[in-house]
């Protein structure tokens, strides 16, 4: 199991997550740039993912949208890539689209969300930037019913891990 | 302050490997400014703006009863620092160990990824 991932903030904007993968880094792209493989890791316990549209093109746009298994609450982002050059970077501005979940994320103003994958003896190395447009963002998407939805989910997750494992 | 704002304090404080190896310090145990200057190669002056920064952001507290003021490391801001970063961990890591599953099987299967039914 590769190390977990490793959280900074370099700016009272910014949010950079940095994750190490046992895989080469095409199929770390491709895990991140084919919606039907898109919709199997990204989410969150409990959500199904009912919308997964992504055109991978610079200026191409995406739509992801999760629903609750249990009380059909919506919620998703949507945005526009700006910079595609595989295997190895991917831009976009990010939105979020509240759905009837709400939260503290402001829905006007995107994030810009850029994707960087390095490959070492067959070890992918990722860093993720968060660019919020100011710190009330930045500090709103970890408060928002997003991660309230994640707690939620949290007491299924032992079972979904074993499930897996079967 | 609310909780944004001291995070931006704490996080400010902490972008400075000067003020981090402070921190180191002061977590084995209080010291005085002179004490803290000593092992960086910086006259006590600097040390000092250095330390205010850190006492501003409530991460350092001076004990000004006692002689040559020493100073203490104040933890809990240091972890509600952490716990904020956690959550974002948290949220990544969920996914990306689901990832990490999705990888090991199109690693099995080098014909191009299909969805499986």
């Amino acid at each position: 199991m590769p190390k977990p991932a490793e959280v900074t903030s370099p700016s009272d904007r910014e949010v950079r997550v940095t994750r190490r993968f046992n895989a080469p880094r095409q199929l770390v792209w491709d895990a991140h740039t084919k919606p039907e493989l898109v919709a199997r890791w990204q989410g969150y316990d409990g959500w199904d993912m009912p919308v997964c549209d992504m055109d991978v093109r610079v200026g191409g746009k995406y739509r992801w949208q999760w629903k609750n298994r249990e009380d059909g609450t919506q919620f998703g982002f949507f945005g526009t890539f700006s910079e595609v050059d595989a295997p190895s970077r991917l831009t976009h501005a990010q939105y979020f689209d509240p759905g009837n979940l709400g939260g503290d994320m402001p829905v006007d103003e995107p994030c810009i969300v850029s994707l960087e994958l390095n490959e070492r003896d067959g070890v992918t190395t990722l860093v993720c930037n968060l660019a919020f447009a100011s710190k009330e963002a930045r500090d709103g998407a970890v408060s928002t019913g997003m991660t309230d939805g994640m707690e939620y989910s949290y007491t299924r997750l032992d079972d979904l891990c074993a499930r897996k494992a079967a | 302050m609310n909780t944004s704002d001291r995070l931006d304090l704490t996080f400010a404080a902490l972008a400075d490997p000067t003020r981090r190896a402070i921190l180191a310090r002061l977590a084995t145990g209080s010291a005085s400014v002179q004490e803290l200057a000593e092992p960086f190669a910086m006259s006590q002056p600097a040390i000092s703006k250095h330390l205010k920064v850190l006492e501003r952001a409530g991460l350092v507290s001076v004990d000004v009863d006692a002689q040559r003021r020493p100073r203490r490391l104040e933890p809990k801001r240091l972890q509600e620092a952490e716990d904020w970063i956690e959550r974002y961990r948290e949220i990544f890591e969920q996914n990306y160990q689901r990832l990490d599953a999705l990888l090991d099987e199109l690693k099995a299967r080098p014909v191009k990824a299909k969805r499986r039914k």
